[in-house]
């Protein structure tokens, strides 16, 4: 009796490790809900509230903590990404969002003064490489070069002859 | 008069672009101006009147039954506003010595406290608030509207404003002790 109890002990040991194994794994696939993924796919769209310029995904502040932790709550709670930030605009100012307030006013105003600096060297470069005409002593008559080489002028006369 | 055409010698961008140009250098310059010296400003002086603001309460505490209070319904009255955070340290080693002062002035009704809780999450603030016994009227400083005005640098300050609406005395930092509270109070109920 006790033999044949004796025989099954590796098999009791295998079934036991099996069991331990699975546990484990089970264990630490188990991530928190909503996963910190999520929660940084939205963080990462926020400013932490205490320090200047650090995403709240990359916060390694207290505040941010909480922040973290206040997404996770509102996505379990099944709230939306717009419905998350709406949330924290509207209870920390703009400034926690990584959008502008004024999204046609912060896009435009930047690509017009752009459009405009090209436009400002693009003409100052144009009127280095050619120096504009200037009349002087300007009459009525339009102006006429006169000739000084002595074979544009004999051109010049061929050129009238012919006429 | 014979008439000429020399190249110009003048050579540059047309005045309308100079103008432009130096416009917007002149604007650029007057808002950095503008920023740096609101930073270097610090923070509200004594001397200046508050004018009025909204402080949404927290459930629990509210005051005389109302879910918010607006300033210029405490003018008459010694107003302490204590900026504070859950997630701030030094905060704590003052909170106790706070809602003591609290408890010990409440009941002339002629002082008033209020926690202005900066960009704080509702669950952790609400454990502080537990967690150091406090009751006096708290909420949070929604759109950070309130500190802006103050144009504080962090938490904990503390603002103690006279009956007329005039600020007092700015404290930067935690109190050591409750005497320091009632230092800044005493004499302002004394007016």
């Amino acid at each position: 009796m006790l033999k044949n109890f004796l025989r099954l002990t590796p098999y009791a040991i295998i079934t036991a490790l099996l069991a331990t194994l699975l546990y484990t794994t089970f264990t630490f696939a188990q991530e928190p809900t909503p996963s910190d993924d999520e929660v940084n796919k939205i963080a990462k769209q926020l400013y932490c509230p205490v320090c200047e310029s650090t995403p709240l995904d990359a916060c390694p502040t207290e505040a941010c903590r909480q922040w973290r932790e206040l997404i996770r709550t509102m996505l379990a709670e099944g709230k939306s990404e717009e419905e998350i930030i709406q949330y924290f605009v509207d209870t920390y100012g703009a400034r926690a969002s990584a959008e502008p307030p004024n999204r046609l006013a912060a896009y435009l105003i930047p690509t017009v003064a752009i459009l405009l600096g090209v436009l400002l060297l693009v003409r100052g470069f144009q009127m280095w490489l050619k120096p504009p005409i200037t009349k002087v002593a300007a009459g009525e008559r339009e102006a006429k070069p006169t000739p000084e080489d002595p074979y544009i002028a004999r051109l010049e006369e061929e050129l009238q002859k012919r006429k | 008069m014979t008439e000429s055409t020399i190249p110009s010698t003048r050579r540059g961008v047309p005045l309308w672009a100079q103008i432009i140009v130096w416009a917007f250098l002149v604007g650029l310059l007057a808002l950095v101006a503008m920023g740096l010296s609101r930073r270097q400003q610090g923070t509200v002086q004594p001397g200046h009147v508050i004018d009025n603001f909204t402080l949404p309460l927290y459930s629990g505490y509210e005051w005389n039954g109302k879910s918010e209070v607006q300033f210029k319904d405490l003018r008459g009255k010694v107003v302490v506003i204590n900026f504070w955070a859950s997630w701030c340290k030094p905060c704590e080693e003052e909170a106790a010595a706070l809602q003591q002062a609290w408890e010990e002035y409440a009941p002339s009704g002629q002082v008033i406290f209020l926690g202005v809780d900066y960009v704080d999450t509702e669950p952790e603030a609400r454990v502080y608030l537990k967690k150091f016994g406090i009751t006096y009227p708290n909420g949070p400083d929604l759109r950070t509207r309130i500190s802006q005005y103050f144009r504080t640098k962090g938490v904990p300050e503390t603002y103690f404003v006279d009956k007329e609406g005039v600020l007092r005395y700015v404290q930067v930092g935690p109190f050591t002790s409750i005497q320091q509270i009632r230092d800044q109070i005493d004499p302002l109920l004394g007016e």
